[in-house]
């Protein structure tokens, strides 16, 4: 479904992402593993439109995307949860539901406000609070629902749970792999790696802008020299 | 006590005139970031274009108000063009270069408006059905004010409504308080951009058009204006719009009221009014910090690089020509020659704050002005030397920029940008109505320099000297170790505290060099033409510099040099061979930002780099 053909990317001068290549099928949920600052979020935002691609190619639904803008990216069905969650502090819960709206798409998901609202429990009991009275948790649930508003085929999650209490990071597994069921395809980045096995089927691990591993979820657990080099802290 | 009535009924009046102007510019900032300094050349379009309806179409009601509303659509459809055909193209260029491309447009803006409507003020006809005046406690009232002061409140709930109870509105306030993020979620923000621009456009033309029974209609209209509206939109916080009524009342009571108290300093009171609002809620009255506002101009990754072989024989060569310059030259091009060498002085010093420090300045012609007047002051009251008043210049400015960075503090990006403005705003005014002192609007004349240097080749190599000491100083300095410390406070302020550079005193001795050279800058001007006038610390000037620096290039010291040669050489050229040099300068300046939009001096590096085949900065 989604193909980073070796994506180079730059923040001014530095050379952030050197050459990745990854592939996201449709159906499944992948994890992109990695410590502080090896490239994570700048994988995403590329896929997403929102960090130039220098050179390489982005192909979505066999179509290059890269150089795109983010919002025909959104709109051809990829959604963004942002690792900082960015929710609009000064719209209420229903408002920032709205911004992410868009029509329903025959081959993804649909997602209606009361639906959401049967999936993040918590966000039902406040519609009308604004964004920026909201715990971390909670924003990261109205994060979530915002983008699935969108309708979107693959959803691209930013390390969904860093920063929550152990109780809310197994809700949030629960939750991705409900969404995973309702037929949606995840590309996920993260640290924690407890919370990655419950939830991924494949995993690749990126270090200084470069892929290290690639591989299946279990044969990353069987290789605990791969999981020192490029995991432990 | 009927009096203190009607005048608050008549600050009322204003604060809704003022309110449209602000509303418009707060919500074209709030979404699309950009400072539109042609908001008020939209303002006055909407006067003029309501005039020539209004003349033009039957006398009736029909043809009155249609007149207004057509002119305010009129008007928004070319504020909608403004940013279709021009801002869209500079949105990933630094927001400064945005501003400047406003400036361009209030320049052809001027100009066009004379060629169509004439220099003479224009007086348009009264409201038919509100010619007359009402009782209002013994106090005979206008009618049609009545109706202004219903408009202002009127617009805000529509606006309110439009902002709250709409889906637009509610993309729109979430496109003002991230638009990436909005992006991402598949809001379109150019469609978004340019509805804005139209919205705040049309209020902007409505707030002219409404003047047509007020007042007459002249090409200054505009620029006052804009800085009123300025002064409005930040002490009532950048994007809101209840902010900006109620700054708007704040401002137009303290008009209406301050000009009965102290008629001399109203101007004053209400950029002190301003600045300390700024001081006290960095954020405006109601306003909220905003997510990914820079808080500086330049791209962290503006790198310093040592000069290269070919920049040094451009160096080289420069300064042969710069000596050789009086041998060559007549009279007429060696006095161009002296006030090049001088403003590039002045480009220089506002570029050690902008560039390394990354801090804006809106007014730094303050402490231009306050070198020239004190220079002045000092040669023409005390009778002293000219030397005295060369020295005396670059303290008294310096002082100013001192004390001026020690007010402002950790104020960043627009607002330290708009408090600048305010502080020059004030010594002008006080250069203005302090004529005891000053000489007010005629300032000081007869301020010559002593035989040595009267003639012009000596001058010229005065002003070359100490130009060029200063400006190979102030690139010493950014390039010293606290040049570095500068530039860490910019790019990271964070950081740079975490490992023990105080950022707020940086900025602060920073203001205090950058003022002292310009301080020099405006006393060398002042000994150079003789005589010392309020224009010198006007906003005008300002922008010159500005425009000056961003030409040229904030991300290396000769850019602000290129930048004030081409400047100043272009207006020099362009006055002498048309009387519409504005229409001239506005398009070039325009042409210019779409073509470089990193400045001259930041292509010419980027032309080399290429060359080099280091990668390109921005891919797209
Ligand atoms: N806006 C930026 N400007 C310059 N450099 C940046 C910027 N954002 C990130 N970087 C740098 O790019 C590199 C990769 O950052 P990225 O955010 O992609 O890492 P990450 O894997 O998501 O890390 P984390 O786990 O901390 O979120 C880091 O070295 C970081 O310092
Ligand atoms: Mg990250």
């Amino acid at each position: 479904m989604l193909r980073l053909e070796a994506v180079h990317a730059y923040y001014g001068r530095a050379h952030i992402l050197a050459g990745i290549d990854l592939a996201v099928e449709r159906g499944e949920a992948v994890v992109l593993l990695g410590r502080n600052g090896a490239g994570k979020t700048t994988t995403l935002k590329a896929a997403m439109g929102l960090v130039p691609v220098a050179t390489g190619r982005v192909v979505f639904l066999g179509a290059d995307i890269a150089g795109r803008a983010a919002h025909e990216i959104a709109r051809i069905g990829i959604g963004y949860v942002p690792e900082d969650r960015r929710i609009f502090a000064g719209l209420t819960v229903m408002e920032n539901l709205a911004v992410g709206r868009q029509p329903p798409r025959r081959d993804a998901p649909t997602w209606t406000v009361e639906r959401l609202f049967g999936l993040f429990p918590n966000l039902a009991a406040m519609r009308d609070r604004p964004g920026g009275r909201m715990s971390g948790g909670e924003q990261q649930m109205l994060s979530i629902a915002r983008t699935l508003m969108g309708n979107p085929r693959l959803v691209l999650l930013d390390e969904p749970v860093e920063g929550l209490a152990p109780a809310i990071v197994e809700e949030m597994a629960r939750t991705v792999l409900a969404l995973k069921r309702e037929g949606l395809t995840v590309l996920l980045s993260e640290q924690n790696l407890a919370f990655a096995r419950l939830v991924a089927d494949r995993a690749y691990v990126i270090e200084k802008g470069q892929l290290r591993f690639s591989g299946t979820m279990a044969a990353l657990m069987a290789d605990a020299a791969a999981r020192t080099r490029y995991l432990s802290i | 006590m009927e009096f203190v009535a009607v005048q608050f009924l008549n600050g009322l009046a204003s604060a809704s005139s003022l309110f449209l102007v602000a509303s418009g510019l707060s919500i074209i900032f709030g979404v699309t970031r950009i400072v539109n300094f042609a908001h008020g050349s939209f303002y006055m379009l909407g006067a003029y274009m309501a005039w020539t309806l209004a003349t033009r179409l039957s006398a009736g009601p029909l043809g009155f108000w249609g007149a207004i509303i057509g002119a305010a659509l009129a008007v928004g459809v070319l504020g909608a063009a403004l940013e279709v055909t021009i801002l869209r193209r500079i949105y990933r260029a630094p927001e400064m270069f945005q501003l400047l491309a406003t400036f361009g447009v209030v320049l052809v803006v001027e100009d066009l408006a004379l060629l169509i409507w004439g220099p003479a003020d224009l007086l348009g006809p009264r409201a038919p059905g509100l010619r007359g005046a009402v009782d209002i406690f013994g106090q005979r009232f206008p009618e049609y004010e009545l109706l202004l002061i219903a408009i202002g409140p009127l617009v805000l709930v529509l606006l309110w409504l439009l902002f709250y109870r709409t889906r637009w509105g509610t993309l729109v306030r979430a496109a003002t308080e991230d638009r990436e993020m909005a992006a991402a979620l598949g809001v379109d923000q150019r469609r978004l951009f340019t509805a804005v621009f139209f919205l705040g456009s049309v209020l902007a033309g409505l707030g002219g058009a409404l003047q047509l029974p007020r007042e007459t209609i002249n090409l200054n209209m505009g620029f006052a204006t804009v800085v009123e509206a300025f002064v409005v939109v930040v002490v009532g916080g950048l994007g809101s719009v209840p902010g900006a009524y109620l700054a708007a009342f704040l401002i137009a009571e303290l008009h209406a009221f301050g000009i009965l108290v102290f008629p001399k300093i109203t101007l004053v009171l209400i950029f002190l009014v301003m600045a300390v609002v700024l001081i006290v809620r960095p954020h405006g009255l109601l306003g909220r910090p905003f997510v990914g506002l820079p808080a500086s101009v330049v791209s962290p990754a503006a790198v310093l690089r040592p000069s290269s072989p070919a920049a040094r024989w451009v160096g080289a060569i420069g300064f042969v020509a710069l000596l050789a310059a009086p041998f060559a030259l007549g009279d007429y091009a060696l006095t161009v020659a002296t006030e090049i060498a001088i403003l590039v002085l002045f480009a220089a010093s506002l570029h050690f704050i902008m560039g390394p420090g990354g801090m804006v300045s809106f007014g730094h012609a303050a402490y231009f002005g306050l070198g020239a007047y004190a220079a002045a002051l000092v040669a023409s009251r005390l009778a002293a030397p000219m030397v005295a008043g060369l020295f005396v210049a670059p303290v008294v400015a310096g002082l100013a920029g001192a004390a001026f960075g020690w007010f402002s503090g950790r104020l960043s990006g627009v607002y330290l940008a708009m408090l600048t403005l305010a502080f020059a705003q004030i010594c002008w005014s006080v250069a203005f109505q302090w004529a005891e002192l000053t000489g007010g609007d005629n300032g000081i004349l007869g301020v010559w320099p002593p035989a040595w240097a009267a003639p012009a080749a000596a001058y010229y190599y005065l002003a070359v000297a100490l130009s060029l000491s200063a400006v190979l100083l102030l690139r010493r300095a950014i390039r010293a170790p606290f040049g570095y410390a500068l530039r860490a406070g910019r790019d990271a302020p964070l950081r740079a505290e975490a490992i023990g550079i105080d950022v707020a005193a940086t900025r602060r001795i920073a203001f205090a060099v950058a003022a002292g050279s310009a301080g020099l800058a405006g006393g060398l001007f002042a000994f150079f033409k003789g005589s010392v006038f309020p224009t010198y610390l006007s906003i005008p000037r300002s922008v010159d510099g500005l425009l000056m620096v961003l030409l040229g290039g904030v991300n290396s010291v000769s850019g602000p040099v290129i930048g004030a040669i081409v400047y100043t050489g272009l207006g020099e050229q362009l006055v002498r061979f048309t009387d519409y040099w504005r229409l001239a300068m506005g398009v070039a300046i325009i042409a210019l930002v779409l073509a470089f939009p990193e400045g001259i001096a930041g292509f010419a590096a980027r032309l080399a780099d290429r060359r080099r085949g280091a990668p390109a900065e921005d891919a797209r």
